[in-house]
This record gives structure tokens, sequence and C-alpha cells, in this order.
């Protein structure tokens, strides 16, 4: 079964430049855009990996990794957030809450996969 | 990283992106003057931060660099804002509203076409740089362009990676970096258990395992960080280098291995002298002395193993020296290897069955020799294949230029070894099998041009090892097997009947049943009466097997899949009743008990379930008729031939076994599923089990019934 992605960002063409890349690397993907939104569609859904934004209305990506730590479904489940070059000290709230690595904005599509592949393996055969 | 591979086209995002954009400089407008009402808003100044943020993220996501950099200036004054490093002016409010005039403008030039001033940019951006305190400008240095990767000299590196206890918790696997590392270059991984507590103080959800690696690579010390770039503030990391090409210790030898020890750290160099004063090995010593563990030593042996191989493989273009020996003299020293093996069986058997607890040492030594001398002696006769394979570039030429058509000829894997005797006696297949080629397989040039093909016809000739066999491979990218025809041949010749349904695979074994030729006329070449069976029957007497793949105009593919040696084998010894049977050990998956409850019966087909795996299995006593009373539990041994996965029913598993190949003799030719004969330990003979064939005899049986 393939693995599924949800993507978190409040600008819709980030979230589908993201979508776009892993969709085409053959995961599903799920979108949402602030972290309250994120939550509601992970309760429903099972999700493999996620890749978040930090900066969002509602609810924010770091807010967003602590919920998600404190669930026993998304204890061990990795998360990428998405950062830019002015946000060093987000970055380091980010990992003490619990991230998994992060991607610096802009990014190319290849580099977006080079990070997935840290956490992600699709099954052998 | 070059972005020459995008994958997706970056004018449809562009596109998408559109009225985002136009909704971000409106929302950045209100956001801006909902500020000048009340400049201290930290939620204000919060959404004036976040749509700049936007803009410069998704622009520069669609390529848009200049308005990136430019959101990217101004959005450093809000940074400042919101740390109260600065306050919010009038003069911020007025420069921020240019600058979003200036993106607007920006943005119409690429989705509206009309031309916007760079230098108007430039002008904000200079105020706004003079605007920022000092200390707060060193942040709006550009992300830095991803540095070409460079192709660094050979070195290599040894790396201790001890993940943080809680690593699982920030979502990372270990083992994906592990195996992210091994794709860098050659790799050896040593896992380090040592710090495993016992179970009930293990909580499953740390990491208590780290990793010695050591890895050959040409990219550098910084492909390595990169791999634990998120994980290396928390986690333990080391890389030293090791051995650099080009480097001034170029012995071929190695330091000691307690030297590593110390170098790494491991043990103190007081340590090493008390203990060198003994003489033994020093790996056990210090593991018997509880200095180390026996992992630390392991991966210290495996660096010592790893360098001094690749010092040796960098000198052995210099300095390859040999001598020349007439080969029955190998033949010889091969035969008393074996003899030698059997021999050493008896030794063991008595050894444990006695109580002397020296003899059993001893026996446990003449064991390891025994193994090491045969693997040797296997290796003193091993040849690259190359050797056969430059005999055909004459062949293909000559063949090709009489037929009149053109042939290049590509090999691959030529430094493949492979067993003398195996090597001489694949000569004539292979002669029969490239001719078949030329003959049947290449069409003539004007054909092929008509078909859009290059008029050239290409084989491809390569070998590669896959566990104890070597597998060869014939590539043609000629007309690829007409399987009607082959159809139709067999129903002339009644090999099958008009209205069998033959798969694929079984019209091309019928090329391979004697008395079969499908060329419209009888060549020079080959069609002499001597068919593709002459090659089967050659392959099946070296234990190989013979398959053939087609895909009508493009091409055929043989595959030989042959042993690497004919006389000794690591086999696995079974029992039934009184009688031994051994399996090559290679084929050997997994043991599993019989048990009631996980074996079905699916029409005339047992079936077992292993784990959740439906796995067919075939009863070794039944299929053997051999009498006798089963015991209460029966073992399965489940065996893997083309990835697909047999059990065999058998009454006890003994264990490992090095195997001495007899043939058995032209009595029993003709007996299938038992490739030869061993002698055991007792002097009583055990018969190695052809599993393939067996497996095949079995399925034949299957589809007539």
């Amino acid at each position: 079964m393939s693995k599924t992605f949800m993507i978190v960002d409040d600008s819709a063409s980030m979230r589908q430049l993201v979508a776009f890349t892993i969709k085409d690397a053959g995961y599903d993907v799920l979108l949402a855009e602030n972290g309250r939104d994120a939550l509601e569609k992970m309760a429903r859904a099972k999700v493999d990996m996620v890749i978040t934004d930090l900066n969002m209305p509602e609810m924010d990506g770091i807010t967003l990794i602590r919920e998600l730590r404190g669930k026993a479904d998304y204890k061990f489940v990795p998360i990428v957030m998405l950062t830019t070059e002015s946000q060093e000290a987000k970055k380091q709230e980010g990992r003490a809450a619990g991230a998994s690595g992060w991607i610096v904005k802009p990014f190319s599509p290849s580099q977006l996969m080079d990070v997935v592949k840290k956490f992600v393996k699709e099954r052998e055969q | 990283m070059s972005d020459d591979n995008e994958t997706f086209d970056l004018d449809v995002l562009r596109e998408m992106f559109k009225s985002e954009a136009y909704e971000l400089i409106g929302e950045l407008e209100n956001a801006l003057l909902a500020l000048e009402e009340s400049p201290r808003e930290k939620d204000v100044i919060s959404r004036v931060f976040r749509a700049l943020h936007t803009i410069k993220g998704s622009g520069g996501a669609c390529g848009f660099d200049n308005i990136s950099h430019f959101a990217h200036e101004v959005e450093g004054v809000y940074d400042a804002i919101r740390n109260d490093k600065m306050v919010v002016t009038r003069e911020i409010i007025n420069l921020t509203l240019a600058a979003r005039d200036q993106i607007a403008a920006l943005f119409d030039e690429v989705y509206k076409h009309t031309t916007a001033e760079s230098e108007v940019t430039e002008q904000i951006i200079n105020r706004f740089r003079s605007l920022l305190p000092q200390g707060a400008a060193s942040r709006t240095k550009q992300p830095a362009e991803p540095a070409p990767t460079v192709q660094e000299p050979q070195a290599t590196y040894r790396i201790r990676f001890r993940p943080a206890r809680d690593i699982f918790l920030t979502g990372t696997n270990p083992q994906f970096l592990i195996d992210e590392l091994r794709t860098l270059g050659t790799c050896r991984v040593v896992a380090q258990l040592g710090d495993i507590p016992p179970l009930e103080a293990l909580d499953p959800e740390l990491c208590y395992i780290y990793w010695d690696v050591i890895l050959t690579t040409t990219k550098g010390v910084n492909a390595i960080k990169d791999v634990f770039i998120f994980i290396q503030d928390t986690s333990e990391l080391t890389i030293e280098p090791i051995d650099i090409e080009g480097g001034l210790s170029e012995d071929d030898d190695y330091k000691k291995l307690g030297e590593i020890l110390v170098e790494r750290g491991d043990l103190s160099a007081a340590d090493i002298e008390e203990i060198s004063s003994e003489q033994k090995r020093i790996g056990e010593l210090l593991v018997e002395k509880g200095l180390v563990n026996n992992d630390r030593v392991e991966a210290a042996l495996t660096e010592q193993q790893h360098v001094r191989g690749l010092r040796k493989e960098r000198q052995k273009s210099e300095e390859l020296t040999s001598i020349r020996v007439q080969s029955d003299k190998l033949d010889k020293l091969v035969d008393l290897v074996g003899e030698l093996v059997t021999v050493q069986a008896r030794l063991t058997q008595v050894a444990t069955e006695g109580t002397s607890a020296l003899l059993l040492t001893i026996a446990e030594e003449v064991e390891r020799l025994t193994a090491e001398l045969r693997d040797n002696t296997m290796s003193i006769r091993m040849l690259p294949i190359g050797t056969i394979f430059n005999k055909f570039r004459r062949l293909v030429r000559d063949l090709s230029q009489s037929l009149g058509k053109g042939v290049d000829l590509f090999m691959e894997g030529a430094e493949t070894e492979l067993d003398k005797s195996v090597i001489e006696k694949l000569h004539d297949p292979l002669v029969h099998l490239i001719r078949n080629c030329i003959d049947h397989g290449i069409e003539m040039p004007d054909e092929r041009q008509a078909l859009g093909k290059a008029r050239n016809g290409n084989i491809i000739l390569s070998a590669a090892h896959s566990g104890a066999h070597v597998l060869i491979r014939i590539d043609d990218d000629g007309a690829g097997i007409d399987t009607e025809a082959i159809r139709r041949k067999g129903i002339e010749r009644g090999m099958i009947s008009a209205d069998a349904e033959l798969t694929e695979k079984e019209l091309y074994a019928l090329i391979l049943a004697p008395g079969f030729s499908t060329a419209k006329q009888v060549t020079d070449v080959s069609g002499r009466g001597v068919g593709m069976d002459v090659v089967k029957q050659a392959i099946e007497a070296l234990r190989g097997t013979i398959e053939i793949t087609s895909t009508r105009g493009e091409g055929t593919t043989i595959i030989l899949s042959l042993p690497l040696t004919l006389a000794i084998i690591d086999g696995f010894l079974t029992r039934i009743g009184n009688e031994h049977f051994v399996f090559p050990l290679s084929l050997v998956d997994e043991c599993v008990e019989l048990t009631a409850a996980q074996s079905h019966k699916m029409g005339d087909r047992d079936l077992l379930n292993v784990r959740g795996e439906i796995v067919p299995y075939i009863k070794l006593r039944e299929r053997f008729a051999m009498e006798g009373e089963r015991p209460s539990i029966e073992q399965v041994v489940i065996a893997k031939v083309d990835n697909v996965r047999v059990g065999f029913v058998v009454d006890h598993v003994v264990g490992g076994h090095q195997t001495v190949i007899k043939n058995l003799g032209k009595m029993y030719k003709g007996v299938e599923g038992v490739s030869g004969a061993t002698i055991l330990g007792n002097g009583s003979v055990a018969l190695i089990l052809d599993v393939p064939r067996l497996i095949k005899t079995v399925e034949r049986e299957e589809t007539k019934t």
C-alpha cells in the first residue's frame, strides 16, 4: 500500500508544489491549510509522513509538531518542517518539539525528495 | 544537485500561483494599513511578516528569484520588529507600501507582461538596509547555492554513529541513514549491540544500538555529513579518514588490530602492552579479558580487512606475478582436498561422539583449516570467464561477414571467475548460442533499417556472480523468437497437441527439446541437426540451468546459471529415516516445523502457512517412496529457487556440511531430482538433491493431472 503524506501550508501554491513532487514519487497526499486543519484530518486518516510550514494562522507548525508527538499514533512519524534562512530560532524550537528534519525554502523537487528519502522507504519487492 | 531533472512544469506552477500572488499583495496592503492604525499590535506585525514570508517562499518555488530576494530583504525588517529590535515608524510603513507596489509591479511583469523598473527594487532595498540596526544586517545574506559535487580522491573513512537514545521519537529511523551511507560507496557496517540492556530493562521505544562503519567513497567527507544533517546535534558522530588514495602510507598491509582499537579509543595503550606479552590472537585475548566486547573487535577487524583489501587491489595491477602449473596437478590437489574434507568430517564425528575435550578442539581446528584450504584451492582453479569470451570476437566477426550481417559484440563482467573445468565445458554451448543469435536472431542490415533499428545488430555477452552461481547472459537486439512458429513446429513434430495451451515460458522450453529447429532453411552456420537440446544437456551436465526470454521484434535473452564449482559445495544435511540428503546451502532460506495447524491441502497441492505467507511443499518421504514410520514432528526446509519459495519435508535437520560432490555414475544418469552424492563422516553415502529439478518435476506432474 502506498504511503500517505500530509502537507501543511497556508500557501496554496506551496502546498501544490510539494504535493506535485510527492505524488510524482508515487505517494498519496493529504493537504491541510494550517495546524488545526491538519490535526483534524490526521485524526481520521493514517499518515506516514508530515511536511509542514511553520508560519501559519490558526495553529502554527511548532504547535502542530508538539500536538502530534503527544499522540500515540504519531509519536514516531517523520515530520519535516519547511523553514527559511531567517528562522534559525524557529528551527531549533521545532527540533525541540520533535521535528525530524527541515527543508530550507526555496527548494527544488530533487532537494525535497533527497530529504524525504531519509525518512521513508518503500518496502522492497 | 542539478535542476534539469525537474519533475513538473514550472509554468503550470506559476499559473497556479497567479491568483494567490495577487491575494498576497492585497493581504500585505491591508495588513500594512492595519499596522498604521495600531503599530504595536503583535498580531498585525505577524500578518505583515507572514504575507512577505509567503511571497518569498512561494515566489522562490516558482522561480521568481528577484521577487523572492526582494521580499526577503523587506521581511528582515519585520523580523527585527517582531523581535523588538526595532519599532514601527511611519517611514517603515511608507517604505513597505512602496515595496508592496514594487512587488505588484514585478508580478505584473510576469503575468501581465508589463515592465517593472529594477532600479526601484535596488533603491528600496538600500533604504531598508539603512534602517536595520547593526548586527541584524548579517541575516540578509541569501541562501547559499548548493555546492556542485566535486569528484574527490577516493578515501576511506571510519565512522562511528551513535544515535540519541530517543531518535525514534523524532521520527527518524537510523537504519535508513545507514542505507543512505551505503549508496555513497563501498561500505562495511558493524552494528554494536553491547549497550542493549537485558529484556526486563529494555524500553522498546529507545535505540540502544550504535554502528561502526567503514566507508570508501569519492564523494568527500561533506557528503557523509549530509547524511546525518538532521541529527548531527543530537547524535554522536565521528568521521575520521583512515586511508586516502595517493596518501603517504601505501603499505599494502594495514595497522594491527590493537592499534586500531587504541586509535578508536576503545582501548588504552597500556592494556595492549600487557596483553601482547601473551602469545595468542589478540582479538580473542581482549574479549576473554573483558577489555573490549566482541562487536568492537569485529568492527576493528572489519576496518583492517577493508583497508588491506583496498590497498592490495591498488597494488595488484602493478605486481601481478604468477607461475604456470600443469592443470592436472591442480585437479589432483582438488581431489586430495576432497578426501581431506571427507576425513575431517569423520574426525569431527568421532570427536563429537567421544568425551575428550582436547580432541574436540583439535577437530574444530582441523575443520577451520580444511575450510580455508578448500576455499584457497578452489580459488586457484578459478579463471576469469573473459578467457573464453575473447575467443568469440573472431567467431562473431567471421560469422557475421559470411552471412552479410553487421554485428557488434559487447562484453561485460569478463573478470567474473568460474571454475576451470566449468569454463572449459562452457565453450561449445556458448559457441552454439552465439551462432544462433547471429543466424536466427539478428536481421539483415536492410531489414533492420526498415524497422528503424541501427544497421548493425548488437550482441551483449555478460557474466555476473549471483550467490553460489554465475549468471551468463547473451542478449541480442534481433528479431526475437516467433512463438507462433514454435507452436506450429511443435505441433508438426508431434511434440505438443494441436489444442495445447502453452505459456510463453513453455513454448521457449520447446526450443530446448530434442530435435527442434525453426530455421527456415538449413544454413552453413546452424541447423546442422544438432539443436538447442545439445546445449541444454551440456549445461545440465554442469548442474546449470538455461532460461530463454524474448520479445518479438526487440530481441532475445538467454540466461545460463552455473554453479561456481563442480567439486565441493556448502551443503545442508538432513535425514529421512536412515537416509541422509544434502541441500545446496545457497538455496536454503529457512527451516520450520511442520504442524498440522499450518498445513493445508488445496487440490493435490500441499500448502504451508509460514508467518502468513503460503508456501507449497513437497513430502520427500513420499516422493522417494521411503518406508518407515514418520516422526511425530517433521521439519520443512524452505528453499528459494528463482525467487519462489518451496518447502521440502524431512524427518530431521542435521546442519551445515562441507559437501564433496561425487558423481553417481552412468547407471543413475536418468534419476531426476538427485544431482550427485557425497560421503559422510561415518562413511555412509548421502544424496545431493537437485532442488530446481525436483520442483520442476512435481510441477509437471501436477499440470498433467
